[in-house]
Formats: structure tokens, C-alpha cells, sequence
């Protein structure tokens, strides 16, 4: 069993999957926030690796990954820092990129490195199932890492069937047809959450994209099995403060109880 | 019979949009169903009798076609070889892309889609949005980058003034990279009411295929033209620019299968191929994925996409549509560069030489004329995808 699908059999409600751009804010923070989101509570990591055109990204997060470009962040460079990360980080990682530079690298180089350092799943989103089906499935197959599908309001339900068969570790529903970022309209994602829920899928869910408080973290949490929060973690870092103290402060204000009753 | 005619298909995309090994749709799922829809419905729509009617009466009354063959005689003289120009500069708009606007436009109609996005590098392709979009009375965003829209500025005021939205992009380059980024964000972000109408042979299949569909009326007309001018429907030699590979794709179109026409394409080595400010895509390209589709781009060792540089906006581009990375690898096609300052020059002789100033784009592909070896019989045909106007204060700096 590796660690996502540990991860989901002991918790099943408000797992918390903290996205941060790789190489930022600094070129070598990379690890300094993974032990921030692993010691304040995070319970699964998605570093991103920074593209120079994320068309699925809103402006914080893209400005982020030009940064981490200009910082020299590169795919190269992630797996020297992640090299021995598993000697502190326990939490699963899953890594957020775009096809071009995994295909620069080399797709099976690609896999194999990243497995050889604990890297759990991946996630490319512009990477389509028949593309996924046809070539990539058996490589990721083979170096033990899941692949997580995104699927949004407008995805069919035959889709989603689809995408659950394929998909291993979680499904990724992105909470409104949008890119990163966006504001979103609270009535549609509940109801497409709830026909969600009803599907009853093999794969847990998290909801990800515009979930940036403890409010939307609770809404998105009530029908799946967990969020997503980017955007406004790296909005958070922007302000420039201490790594650990802005992930302490956000977390517990993403997940502490205290106005719940 | 000869190779070309069991290879019909050679040139155009598989089920799956590939051309070869280029094409595809590489895009993330909130694309999906606006991409399926268009991919399922395209050839369905563009088959109908209804659509081909209200296709080609655009094409003849509003946009002006057949757009003329004009024998150059001085330019055919000073090269020792016989050269046409098929006048796409005298389309409505004054450039090839309103042929690819109003097809597209009839697709949005056909699709129920009420609002149109569009990117623009030179203003030639978001001015003919704009100007369908009048037509239909649909409102019109356009996606510029913010470099552009200052030196394309008389293009910024025609979109305005026809009511469309110019919206700067200013990431990256802020170039036509950037605009196509940003208006694919607006797309995600509005699923249901939107239509985007891509400019040129590039993105997710089914674009690429539709776009030189639309485009394929230029090399249409020519066989019948020549024909007409010289019994013979065959050019030795078509010649045009290539940005995307819009206006190369239509002028190739009709002739992919003939092995005997030797396809030019001409792209801008901006400063030189070797200045590290050049869009010249084929040399320095290698295989990647931009803007949903695999084709040859110009990228760092760890698949960065690498800023471009080109004098003409149009052009300014990182990558090649998938078609022309395939008929390049395959060598169907040559494909040729062309620095600023060739441009300029092309453009100043044709300007001087037969009475028309070309677009900065165009002039590319005019100055291959001096790199090739010409006989007296050669038909060359070169594709005059655009005039000039929105050039003249580049072209009032540089050519003083
Ligand atoms: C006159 C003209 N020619 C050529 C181009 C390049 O586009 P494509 O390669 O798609 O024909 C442009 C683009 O703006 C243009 O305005």
C-alpha cells in the first residue's frame, strides 16, 4: 500500500492536500515548506512544478512558478532537493506539472526518478486519458505512482466513471469550471458536490480550485473527502514573513475548530 | 500510380488530430467539452449545404472574394522567373485571416454560442474577429499582448471602434504567446456561452484542421487562376510567411498531394537565427506541447518555452502549427527564415517594384526571393497574406 491510499483508509473526512509551487518563494524553501505543511498539520503535499505557460492557472500561482523559474527551479533541481526528503517528510507528496517539461525530461526518466525519491502520484492536467490510456498508464504503472484525473461541473457522468477507473490515489474536482484562483458561485458547486457524493466513486475525492478559508475549506469537506488550497497558501507566502510561522497561522485558520459551535 | 496518391491523407489529421507525429489535443478537462463539442460538430457544420452557402456568400460580398492573381511583371523581370501574387491584402480587413474569422463565426452561430474570444498578434486576425462579430452583432473580447498593442496600435482603434473589447496581455513576452494563454484562461473560465475563434493552424485538434479548411479558399482560386493565366493549374513554387501558418496552410492547401509544387514557408529569424532574439521555430524548434498540441517549439533543455523575437507581430510566435512541423520533418516542405532586416527591404522592393506595400509579415516571405536559384519557367506564386497600412509607422523609423 503507499501512502496515499494509507492516508485515505485512516482518514476519510477534511484531508487537507496543501499546494506550493516548487522553488518558491525561494529556490532552496522547497523543503522548508514541505516540513512547515507536514508539522502544522497539512495532510498531503502537491508541489508544482513551475511551467512558463500554466494555462490552468490564475495569475498567483503562475507568477509563482515564473519566479521559481527565475529562482533556476527546474525539474533537474527538484529531485536533487528531493533526494533524500523521505529521511523527515512522512506526509505523501504528489507532484503538479504540465506535459512539456515532463516530456523534456523524459516521460519514463521522468516517472523513475521521481519514484526513486518517494514521490507518491502525479497529476498533469493537460495530459488527456486517451493520451494517458494509450502511452503513459504502464510507465506510471510500473514505478508504483498514482495519476489523478481532474474533473469539473461540465464533466459527463459517463466521464466520471471513466476517469475513476483510471484514476488511482484521488479524483480531483475542480470546483468550477475555472482557472486557479477564481471566485466561484457557491449554489453550482454545491449541487455538482452533491451529485459528486452520490456517485458513490472507488476513488475519494478532493475538491480543489477558489477554496481559500476555513468557510469554503467546511462547504467543499461536507460531500467529499477533502481540499485543495494553492492560491491562497502562496498569496499567504507572498507577504514575505517567516515560512513557518505563515503556514502555522494558515493552517490554524483553515482548520481549527474553535467557531465551529 | 505515384506515392502522392495513396498518402491522400498523409497531410491531414487522424482521428486524434495528429498530423505524423504532431497535432493532438493536449488540454486540461475544463476544455473538454467545449473542444469535444467543436471536434465532434466541425466537419458535420462545414459539410452542410446551408453553412457552405452562407460560407461562400460571405466570402463573395462581404469579405471580396476571388481575391485577384496578379502576374508582378517588374518584380518576374528583376528575378528572371514568372511570379504571381495572390492578393490577400485586398481581402476585406485587409489580410487572409477574415477568411478563417467568417467561417468560424458561422461555426460559433451554428454552435449557439453568444460570445467570442479571440487572440491577435499583428491586430490583422482580432480586427477580422471584431469585424465578424459586428456583422453578427456578438460581443467580441480580444486578447492582445501589451507589446503589440503598442506597435499595432492603429489595429487596437479599428477592434475598438467595432466594438470590441481589447484586453493587454501583459505576462511573459506580452506578446502573441501570452494574448493566446490569456485568451485560453478566458475560455476555461467560461464554459458555456463562449466561442473561441483561433487565429491561425495552431492548438487543440480539432483547430488546426478547421483553420486550414477555411484557409484552403486561397489555394483553391490559384489553380483555377493559373490556369486561366497559363493553362497549367500548377505553381513550381508557393511561397508565404509563417507565424502560426495560417495563410502557408491555405496557399498549400490544394497542392499537399502534388509533389511537384515545392512548398516554401518562410519564418522570422528576427535579429538571426543564431542572436537568441529570433521566432524562427523550425531551426531552433524541438518537439513539444503549447497551446494543446504537440509540434516543434522553441524551448529550453527543461522545456521552458523560450520568448521569441521578431520585428512583426505576427510572427513573433514560439512555435509552428502542427501541419507545418510535419510537412518540415517529413521535408514535404522547405522551410526558410527571414531576419528584421531582410523584411524590411522585401518590403521596400515590392513597395517600390510593383505599387503595394506588403504587412511586415508578408515582406518575410518577399525576401526569399533573393535566396533562391529562379528559371524562366518557373511559376512562383507567393501568397501577399496582408498590406501594410498597419506597419507604416515601423516601417516610416526603419526605413528612413
Ligand atoms: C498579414 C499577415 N500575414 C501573416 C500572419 C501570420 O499568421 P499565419 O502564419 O497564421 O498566416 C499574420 C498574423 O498576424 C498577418 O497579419
Amino acid at each position: 500500500m503507499n501512502r496515499l491510499e494509507n492516508l485515505f483508509q485512516n482518514k476519510s473526512k477534511r484531508v487537507l492536500n496543501m499546494y506550493c509551487t516548487a522553488g518558491f518563494p525561494e529556490l532552496n524553501s522547497t523543503l522548508e515548506v514541505m516540513r512547515s505543511l507536514q508539522r502544522h498539520g497539512a495532510d498531503l503535499i502537491e508541489l508544482g512544478m513551475p511551467y512558463s505557460d500554466p494555462l490552468a492557472d490564475g495569475p498567483v500561482i503562475q507568477e509563482s512558478s515564473a519566479k521559481a523559474i527565475a529562482n533556476g527551479m527546474t525539474i533537474q533541481v527538484l529531485f536533487e532537493q528531493l533526494k533524500n526528503f523521505r529521511n523527515e517528510i512522512s506526509l505523501p507528496v504528489i507532484l503538479m506539472g504540465y506535459m512539456n517539461p515532463v516530456l523534456q525530461y523524459g516521460f519514463e526518466k521522468f516517472c523513475a526518478d521521481a519514484a526513486a525519491c518517494g514521490i507518491d502520484g502525479l497529476i498533469l492536467p493537460d495530459l488527456p486519458e486517451y493520451e494517458y490510456e494509450k502511452f503513459y498508464a504502464p510507465i506510471l504503472k510500473q514505478n508504483n505512482l498514482s495519476f489523478t484525473f481532474l474533473i469539473t461541473p461540465e464533466t459527463s457522468a459517463e466521464r466520471i466513471q471513466k476517469f475513476d477507473a483510471l484514476s488511482s490515489g484521488f479524483l480531483y474536482a475542480v470546483s468550477s469550471s475555472a482557472t486557479t484562483g477564481s471566485q466561484q458561485n457557491n449554489d453550482g458547486v454545491e449541487a455538482y458536490l452533491k451529485r459528486l457524493q452520490s456517485m458513490k466513486l472507488n476513488n475519494p475525492a478532493l475538491v480543489g480550485f477558489g477554496i481559500k478559508d476555513k468557510a469554503s475549506f467546511n462547504r467543499a469537506c461536507t460531500y467529499t473527502n477533502g481540499a485543495i488550497i494553492g492560491t491562497a497558501y502562496i498569496q499567504a507566502l507572498n507577504q514575505g514573513k517567516s515560512i513557518d510561522e505563515t503556514t502555522h497561522v494558515f493552517i490554524t485558520s483553515i482548520t481549527n475548530n474553535q467557531y465551529l459551535f | 500510380m505515384n506515392k502522392s496518391t495513396n498518402s491522400i491523407s498523409e497531410f491531414h489529421p487522424d482521428h486524434h488530430g495528429y498530423y505524423g507525429m504532431f497535432g493532438g489535443a493536449f488540454i486540461p478537462e475544463m476544455l473538454y467539452r467545449n473542444v469535444e463539442e467543436l471536434r465532434t460538430q466541425y466537419l458535420q457544420h462545414m459539410n452542410d449545404a446551408s453553412f457552405q452557402k452562407d460560407f461562400q456568400d460571405l466570402l463573395r460580398d462581404f469579405v471580396g472574394r476571388p481575391t485577384p492573381l496578379f502576374y508582378a511583371k517588374r518584380l518576374s523581370e528583376k528575378y528572371g522567373t514568372q511570379i504571381w501574387l495572390k492578393r490577400e491584402d485586398l481581402c476585406h480587413t485587409g489580410a487572409h485571416k477574415v477568411n478563417n474569422t467568417v467561417g468560424q463565426i458561422l461555426m460559433a452561430e451554428r454552435l449557439g454560442k453568444k460570445r467570442i474570444i479571440a487572440e491577435t498578434g499583428a491586430g490583422q486576425h482580432g480586427v477580422a474577429t471584431a469585424t465578424v462579430c459586428a456583422l453578427k452583432g456578438l460581443e467580441c473580447i480580444v486578447y492582445m499582448g501589451e507589446k503589440d498593442m503598442q506597435r499595432q496600435a492603429p489595429n487596437v482603434a479599428r477592434m475598438r471602434m467595432m466594438g470590441a473589447k481589447v484586453v493587454p496581455a501583459t505576462s511573459g513576452s506580452k506578446t502573441l504567446k501570452d494574448a493566446t494563454n490569456e485568451a485560453i484562461r478566458d475560455w476555461i473560465n467560461h464554459p458555456e456561452d463562449t466561442h473561441y475563434i483561433i487565429g491561425s493552424v495552431v492548438g487543440p485538434h480539432p483547430y488546426p484542421d478547421m483553420v486550414a479548411r477555411f484557409q484552403s479558399v486561397i489555394s483553391e482560386e490559384i489553380k483555377w487562376q493559373l490556369k486561366d493565366a497559363t493553362g497549367n493549374e500548377e505553381p513550381t513554387h508557393v511561397i508565404a510567411c509563417v507565424g502560426g501558418g495560417s495563410n502557408a496552410a491555405g496557399a498549400f492547401y490544394h497542392f499537399l498531394e502534388s509533389v511537384s509544387v515545392e512548398l516554401i514557408a518562410v519564418e522570422a529569424a528576427g535579429e538571426g537565427v543564431d542572436s537568441g532574439k529570433s521566432a524562427a521555430t523550425t531551426a531552433l524548434g524541438t518537439p513539444g506541447i503549447l497551446h494543446g498540441s504537440k509540434s516543434l517549439l522553441m524551448q529550453t533543455a527543461d522545456g521552458q518555452v523560450v520568448e521569441p523575437h521578431s520585428i512583426s507581430a505576427g510572427l513573433d510566435y514560439p512555435g509552428i502549427g502542427p501541419l507545418h512541423a510535419h510537412l518540415h520533418t517529413s521535408k514535404r516542405g522547405k522551410y526558410l527564415h527571414a531576419t528584421d532586416e531582410e523584411a524590411l527591404e522585401a518590403a521596400s522592393e515590392l513597395s517600390r517594384t510593383e505599387g503595394i506595400i506588403p504587412a511586415l509579415e508578408t515582406a518575410h516571405a518577399f525576401a526569399v526571393l533573393k535566396k533562391m536559384q529562379w528559371k524562366p519557367s518557373d511559376r512562383v506564386v507567393i501568397c501577399l497574406s496582408g498590406r501594410g497600412d498597419k506597419d507604416l509607422a515601423t516601417y516610416m523609423e526603419k526605413l528612413k
